[in-house]
């Protein structure tokens, strides 16, 4: 019973990421005085991709044909890590943090070897900027989590959640340094600005879209989608985690319609606040991302070593 | 016993305490002057409202005068002061460029285990909000020498000073609840007096130099010309 | 204790009255009369103290004992003929043209607000008042040091303001982590008065004294000079106008060791570790060999005896350090004698700078020939500053020497050296510009050199023949500091 609940919870998850991608493009249009498309368009576009055919390069290798699927049930194996609608499902204890992080390595991996594929100079740019910026989030985004981790005593996501959960509302200043941290992390992960912009064209800014630019069909919808799914799963995280009320913890359909209904409300407010920061911020230079992730890292240890000093019990 | 078991004030404490350190470390990674002195205002409020809270729950009224008195001057007066002579003398434009940064930040975060080593003696038969609370605040202290040596503007070299006058008083508040009164007093006179000669100094080191960047006054050294 | 108030109440009002009136013609003979009323008043309570013991005033703020008293009398004396030297000093400068009348009314009232804020520093009872003093002292100076407005003045005063201001914060740190220790015992109106905690030495935690003692010799360490925060001291006492060279260099130095030892005081009551006679001696002794050491590389008149300033008062840290009676004794001593050769010594260099137009110790030459008194003096001065015999110098340093051979034997071939490398660096310097042919053009200047003839006159009494009743002061305020006499 607990396992098609949570198959059930995956597919809403994958189900709603376009549904949320769709909001940050409503919220950033109507902060710049545009006209937004509607909060389904997504869902269209990813439609359209499917239906059209997929351009292969004569130089590409079985790795740029299979890696969009990898890269789509990687992320989606993510996500069955995080309780986004109830904390006690089965998929849930059975995989950790470290291994939510794994999965995420494991994804980017082979989208880089995508993008350096087919050997072209923006792929290759990509990737290894792509590789740059992880190198220092990674650090930053464990220590981050390992915050959370210690504070509960243990690495498995929905335990943690779950005890802090019980412990009602407690002001921890690790987890505000910690609560920084990831959020900087976030940004720089899913590749939104300052870091990265996605809505850009011109290839010698891109990140993450210099590594997709030869995918087309099918393979793109599914990347699109893929890194839709990274998003919501980030925000899931923040929200999730140091926000946690609301969340379901038994599984009666009226504990779980209002736990749905919760995590979309703080969903809504985090995109809120992620598309008021990348109007008003500017997309940074690449050597200045450096500072950005090191100063995330630095939130990470301070709420690290917040905790152990400040909190613990001696 | 952790922090789940103390009191909400004493929360709301020790994460202010954590917010006032955090505003220091983005104090040195500031290069623009006008925003360097917008967290250093920031930094003051944070602390008048602890001080405020701390007022509140150990059931102290003279703290709130000294909330009222670092509020005028802290985040009204000084940064009021500064941002006129950042304007007034132009160098609101100009960037500090800071070639290591991550340098300088780990090296900030390593002030802060060392404070907290220095003071762990004191913190082993205490409560735990005031003595961490000390720890914090030293670390402050520290922090804003860091950021006198690694800035090289005197603006930033005055911003760093009032910054290390915010950590002694963060200290004096919450750890013994504040000092007598007369010296609370004397030395808020003291940075008032402080201040306005820094104001003076500014006028009178750019009329010299033509220039407010520290690393130009060399003048007096003992090398050999 | 009304004379204390009296004291205190006096600069109080100079700093109204020169900041209104100082830009008057008479303005310096006004300085001499306001200083000269202050010495009889610190004089009538140094006969008080001296008849009836330590006094405490009614509320506690103000304390009144063998230590401070004879500290008040010594900067009241020197303020006095400091001031006399610097009435015609300072109209020189402004008929010259380097100071405006504007700058002189700042200097008048600033020099009261300064004598001030150390008498406040000497009298209180109370150690956060003790630190607002200090710091207030550092901001009546700050625009002191940098009258003349030159870039290399303006530099000194920076560098003097930040290092000061940053160094004196820590001892407010120290402050902070004393009065946590108090208030554990005590309740909160009197935990920081330094006549309770001194009774009471025994009750506070000797942990949190030991860190609160480092952060307090770091902070006002600074303020005294010692290695390695001395940096601002040769830049200040150089670049400011002479008078200010001499008071700063003869009085605050004395006033920051006085602060320290008064905390040195409390933290050996508490604990028997003696880390605190430890961390000061070995500043002490650091600053005394790096001052000697530097005092050979100056090329400014000024500056080199900036640097041995430094060093003298690296040797009393080092002998207040060692805490013995013998040692204490000595080091009483000293700073007295030290006070007095070098404020004569600065106002016989600020005559020699005026003579020849500079303060480089290459182009001053000749100052015997031009104006014996002056050249003399400088001379008389230096010698009695390195340690010669019969001067009251030498009979300090041979009592550091000899209580250093009591305790620490080892630490004594240090001492000889720095005195030898001292002596040495000062009268290379010095030879080639009292001596030898006074060069084209250089006339004598209008000096009043008698501050400096008394002030040497008593230095050479204090090391002939001590007169009985200055040894009992010094003697009771001996037993205070060590606990028993000397011999």
């Amino acid at each position: 019973m607990n396992v098609l609940f949570a198959i059930i919870q995956t597919l809403l998850f994958i189900a709603l990421a376009p549904l949320l991608a769709g909001w940050v493009k409503w919220c950033k249009c109507h902060l710049q005085n545009r006209r937004a498309p509607s909060l389904l368009q997504p869902y269209r576009d990813l439609i359209k991709l499917t239906h059209k055919q997929p351009v292969v390069s004569k130089d590409a290798s079985w790795l740029f044909i299979i890696a969009p699927y990898i890269i789509f049930s990687t992320t989606a194996l993510a996500v069955s890590v995080v309780p986004l609608l109830a904390v006690d499902l089965p998929t849930a204890s059975s995989a950790d943090v470290i291994v939510l992080v794994g999965f995420l390595a494991f994804a980017r991996f082979f989208l880089v070897l995508a993008g350096l594929d087919v050997g072209t100079a923006f792929g290759g740019m990509g990737s290894s900027r792509e590789m740059t910026i992880s190198a220092m989030a990674e650090p930053a985004m464990l220590m981050a989590v390992f915050t959370l981790t210690m504070t509960a005593s243990t690495t498995n996501l929905s335990f943690a959640i779950d005890h802090v959960l019980q412990e009602g509302l407690v002001l921890r200043p690790s987890f505000i340094f910690s609560l920084s941290a990831l959020m900087l992390v976030a940004v720089a992960e899913t590749g939104r600005i300052p870091v990265d912009n996605p809505a850009t064209h011109l290839e010698l800014t891109m990140i993450h879209e210099a590594m997709i630019l030869e995918y087309s069909g099918r393979h793109l919808a599914l990347i699109e989608w893929a890194s839709q799914l990274k998003l919501m799963l980030y925000g899931v995280l923040i929200a999730n985690i140091f926000f946690p009320w609301g969340i379901a913890e038994t599984f009666s359909l009226s504990v779980l319609g209002y736990g749905l209904l919760a995590i979309m409300g703080k969903l809504a407010l985090l995109v809120v606040v992620l598309a008021i920061s990348e109007t008003l911020l500017a997309k940074m230079r690449l050597f200045r991302v450096q500072e950005f992730l090191s100063f995330a890292y630095l939130l990470g240890l301070l709420g690290m070593l917040s905790h152990i000093i400040l909190e613990a019990a001696h | 016993m952790g922090i789940e078991n103390l009191d909400h004030y004493s929360q709301i404490i020790l994460s202010l305490a954590a917010l006032v350190m955090l505003s220091s470390f983005i104090m040195l990674a500031q290069g623009r002057l006008l925003r360097l002195v917008f967290v250093f205002a920031v930094q003051g409020f944070m602390l008048v409202s602890a001080t405020a809270i701390a007022a509140y729950s150990f059931n102290n009224p003279h703290l709130y005068i000294s909330a009222a008195i670092t509020l005028a001057l802290k985040v009204i007066f000084i940064p009021w002061m500064l941002r006129r002579h950042i304007l007034k003398l132009n160098m609101h434009r100009d960037v500090e460029a800071l070639n290591n940064k991550t340098a300088i930040m780990m090296g900030g975060a390593s002030l802060v285990v060392f404070s907290y080593y220095v003071l762990h003696p004191i913190m082993q038969n205490s409560s735990m909000v005031l003595l961490n609370a000390l720890s914090l605040s030293l670390a402050v202290i520290l922090l804003g020498m860091l950021l006198m040596i690694s800035h090289h503007q005197a603006i930033a070299h005055v911003v760093g000073f009032m910054s290390i006058e915010n950590g002694l008083f963060f200290a004096a508040t919450v750890s013994t609840n504040g000092m007598p009164m007369v010296v609370e007093l004397g030395v808020a006179f003291d940075v008032l007096v402080a201040a306005v000669l820094f104001g003076i100094f500014f006028l009178h080191i750019n009329s010299s130099i033509d220039s407010l960047d520290v690393d130009k006054m060399n003048r007096l050294n003992e090398v050999d010309q | 204790m009304i004379p204390a108030y009296l004291l205190l109440l006096l600069p109080l009002l100079g700093i109204l009255y020169f900041g209104l009136l100082g830009h008057k013609e008479d303005v310096g003979k006004q300085n001499i009369r306001f200083n000269g009323v202050t010495l009889l008043l610190s004089l009538w309570l140094a006969v008080n103290v001296f008849l009836s013991g330590t006094i405490l005033s009614a509320d506690q703020y103000f304390i009144v004992d063998s230590f401070n008293v004879y500290l008040i009398v010594l900067t009241a004396f020197v303020g006095f003929t400091t001031s006399i030297f610097s009435a015609p000093y300072m109209a020189h400068e402004q008929e010259i043209g380097k100071l405006t009348a504007n700058r002189l009314r700042l200097y008048y009232s600033m020099y009261q607000g300064f004598m001030f804020a150390m008498y406040l520093v000497l009298t209180t009872n109370n150690m956060g008042i003790m630190w607002v003093a200090m710091e207030a002292a550092t901001l009546a100076t700050v625009l002191l040091v940098s009258l003349y407005r030159t870039p290399e003045s303006i530099e000194a005063a920076w560098k003097y303001f930040i290092l000061c201001g940053v160094g004196i914060a820590q001892a407010l740190f120290g402050t902070i982590l004393l009065y946590y220790a108090a208030i554990q015992i005590s309740d909160v109106d009197n935990a920081l008065t330094w006549s309770v905690l001194y009774e009471n030495a025994k009750l506070l935690d000797p942990e949190i004294l030991e860190i609160a003692f480092v952060f307090m010799l770091i902070g006002y360490g600074t303020k005294i000079g010692l290695v390695p925060l001395h940096n601002w001291l040769p830049d200040a006492h150089s670049e400011g106008p002479t008078p200010m060279s001499a008071v700063l260099s003869g009085l605050l130095l004395n006033d920051a060791l006085y602060a320290v030892v008064r905390n040195k005081m409390l933290i050996d009551g508490a604990t028997d570790s003696h880390i605190a006679g430890y961390l000061m001696m070995g500043f002490g002794m650091l600053s005394f060999l790096v001052a000697a050491f530097f005092l050979h590389r100056q090329k400014d008149i000024k500056r080199l005896f900036s640097y041995s300033s430094i060093e003298h008062m690296g040797l009393m840290t080092f002998a207040f350090g060692i805490g013995t009676p013998f040692a204490t004794f000595a080091a009483l001593l000293h700073m007295t004698v030290h006070s007095l050769t070098k404020s004569a010594i600065f106002v016989t260099v600020g005559h020699a700078a005026q003579i020849s137009g500079t303060q480089s110790i290459e182009k001053i030459r000749g100052l015997i020939k031009t104006q014996p008194q002056v050249g003399w003096g400088l001379l008389i001065g230096t010698l009695a500053i390195a340690g010669f015999p019969p001067f009251g110098v030498f009979a300090s340093e041979f009592l550091v020497l000899l209580a250093t051979m009591q305790s620490y034997p080892w630490l004594a071939p240090f001492l000889l050296l720095g005195i030898g490398i001292a002596c040495a660096g000062l009268f290379r310097n010095i030879q080639p510009m009292v001596y030898g042919e006074k060069p084209e053009g250089q006339q004598a200047v209008q000096a009043n050199l008698w501050p400096v003839m008394i002030h040497l006159a008593i230095v050479l009494w204090l090391g002939l023949a001590m007169p009985d009743f200055l040894a009992d002061w010094f003697t009771q305020a001996t037993i205070l500091i060590s606990g028993s006499a000397p011999l």
